[in-house]
């Protein structure tokens, strides 16, 4: 582990020496690999902004953290458990917020807000009253009853976020939420992310290709390269913003010095 | 959106009353046991309503389809969550259920007739024997259609099983449920007709015989016509059912 992630204590995530192979579709007796003995720690409350290349394995780090598939070496724990093993255990504790919306067609905004909270068991007066509270939040007042086809890309993606906030979740996940939005709405939504992951005290890894985006989304930016295992590690807040792009610019086009000279 | 049956589109009304004038004008010219007059049709077709025992016949083929379709449909939503559950079931179950389908209704009509000794259970057998591979094969293509986008999102809130299908699962399929009833409804209605032709002491198919026996063509069509109308209705009722289940979709989305 490198020397930032020593000193983080009671971690709300841990990857340690995490390895994943797949079976390659066509040679079903070959693999390849995903993500290469990777470790990083969490600290409870952190927002920490996960940037790479496409295909270094970004997803791949990120359906491990949910639980949706287990690691061939190494081990996974999101507060202190395992995702894949005890995959039940999260529930209401983990939220996703994924690249495309996913709302439910067949729910209007108030029903796919309410989907989470609804699996938790909750009353339906209750729900109702939360999944209000987080539309109206997010600006969606008097869209409550509209079905997703109605609703533009930008409203579609905050509703998307209503319900992951919805459930109250400790740790927030999101894989580049943003990146099909137009700039504008993007940056919006960017800053009203941020806003709710730190006064709700939220943990919050956000995967995204975008350095503007990091630099805007994470306290820490970890640089992985393919197959995933971390390139750079740089700390954000309080730092030269100026200087860490350039690093982080440099750390994801290795041997290409110009080009990222260039794009600086 | 189909259109309402007191929306006829000015073509559907021309090509029918097309078909009736030339009915019509074909009477003039042949004798009434091969083109009856249609007035003659009309009479013994709304004689059919006014009379109860006729009624009943008419109802008899009515639940006689309805107890196929549902029985077939249980076994075909049942064969189909195998199949999607496991690719090994499916291995099974495709070429069984691909060479059931394959064998003409006149086929499974003499089975029945050698296998069952009533009349209501050779019917039943016949209809869910003709109906459950189309139930299998088209909730099964709804179920496999299933958005992965959308499973990896129910299951992020990790859901019970029985929420997952509650939630996703079956909103899913409700689509292809309904186009599966609308299909076999239409050949359910041919086939209750040949069951009931062979052994069967009322219903559409019975009393079809009774008329050939008569050399009776505008008894014959009449009858016809109750059939076609039972189903116009009942086709009617589940689109009607589809706008108001499929009422999220974009207009130009839902049923055509």
């Amino acid at each position: 582990m490198s020397e930032l992630n020593a000193v983080v204590a009671d971690a709300a995530i841990e990857f340690h020496s995490v390895v994943k192979r797949f079976l390659r579709h066509d040679r079903r007796d070959e693999s390849f690999l995903a993500v290469d003995r990777l470790s990083f720690a969490v600290a409870p409350g952190e927002m920490i902004a996960v940037l790479g290349r496409t295909g270094c394995g970004k997803s791949t780090m990120f359906n491990l953290l949910a639980g949706l598939i287990e690691p061939t070496e190494g081990t996974v724990r999101v507060l202190g458990h395992d995702p894949f093993r005890e995959f039940n255990w999260y529930r209401g504790k983990l939220a996703v917020v994924f690249q495309n919306d996913r709302l439910l067609p067949w729910r209007t905004a108030l029903g796919n807000v309410e989907l989470g909270i609804e699996l938790l068991g909750k009353e339906e007066e209750e729900r109702r009253a939360i999944a209000l509270g987080w539309l109206e939040r997010l600006g969606l007042k008097g869209h409550e009853h509209d079905y997703p086809h109605a609703l533009s890309g930008g409203m579609r993606q905050r509703v998307s976020i209503a319900r992951a906030f919805a459930v109250n979740p400790e740790i927030l996940l999101c894989d580049e939420p943003f990146s099909a939005l137009d700039e504008l709405t993007g940056q919006r939504l960017r800053e009203e992310y941020t806003q709710l992951v730190r006064e709700n005290g939220k943990t919050s890894i956000f995967v995204t290709h975008s350095i503007n985006e990091a630099l805007q989304l994470g306290e820490r930016i970890l640089v992985f390269h393919r197959p995933a295992r971390i390139a750079l590690e740089a700390r954000v807040a309080g730092g030269d913003r100026e200087a860490i792009r350039q690093r982080v610019l440099e750390a994801m086009n290795p041997n290409e010095p110009r080009l990222a000279e260039e794009a600086a | 959106m189909t259109t309402p049956w007191y929306k006829l589109r000015k073509e559907t009304v021309l090509a029918l009353g097309g078909l009736t004038l030339a009915w019509q004008f074909a009477s003039y010219f042949f004798p009434p046991y091969l083109f009856p007059p249609v007035p003659a049709i009309a009479q013994k077709f709304l004689a059919i309503f006014l009379d109860p025992e006729s009624l009943a016949n008419a109802g008899a083929t009515a639940a006689r389809i309805f107890a196929g379709l549902a029985v077939a449909f249980l076994l075909g939503v049942l064969l189909a969550f195998l199949m999607g559950r496991s690719e090994r079931n499916y291995r099974y179950a495709y070429p069984l259920l691909n060479f059931i389908q394959g064998i003409p209704a006149l086929s499974w009509v003499v089975i029945a007739i050698i296998w069952f000794k009533g009349t209501e259970p050779r019917i039943l057998f016949i209809m869910v024997a003709t109906t459950v591979a189309a139930f299998s094969f088209q909730i099964l293509d709804a179920y496999r259609s299933m958005s992965k986008d959308l499973f990896e999102m129910t299951l992020s809130f990790r859901p019970s099983k029985r929420d997952l299908f509650r939630t996703l699962i079956l909103p899913t399929i409700v689509p292809g449920m309904l186009t599966a009833w609308k299909v076999n409804l239409g050949n359910a209605a041919r086939v209750v007709v040949v069951a009931e032709l062979v052994g069967a002491t009322g219903g559409i198919g019975y009393q079809l015989l009774q008329q050939q026996q008569l050399f009776d063509m505008a008894g014959a069509l009449a009858w016809t016509l109750v059939l076609v109308v039972f189903v116009l209705i009942v086709q009617q009722v589940i689109t009607k059912l589809e706008d108001w289940l499929l009422a999220y979709r974009p207009r130009a989305e839902r049923s055509t």
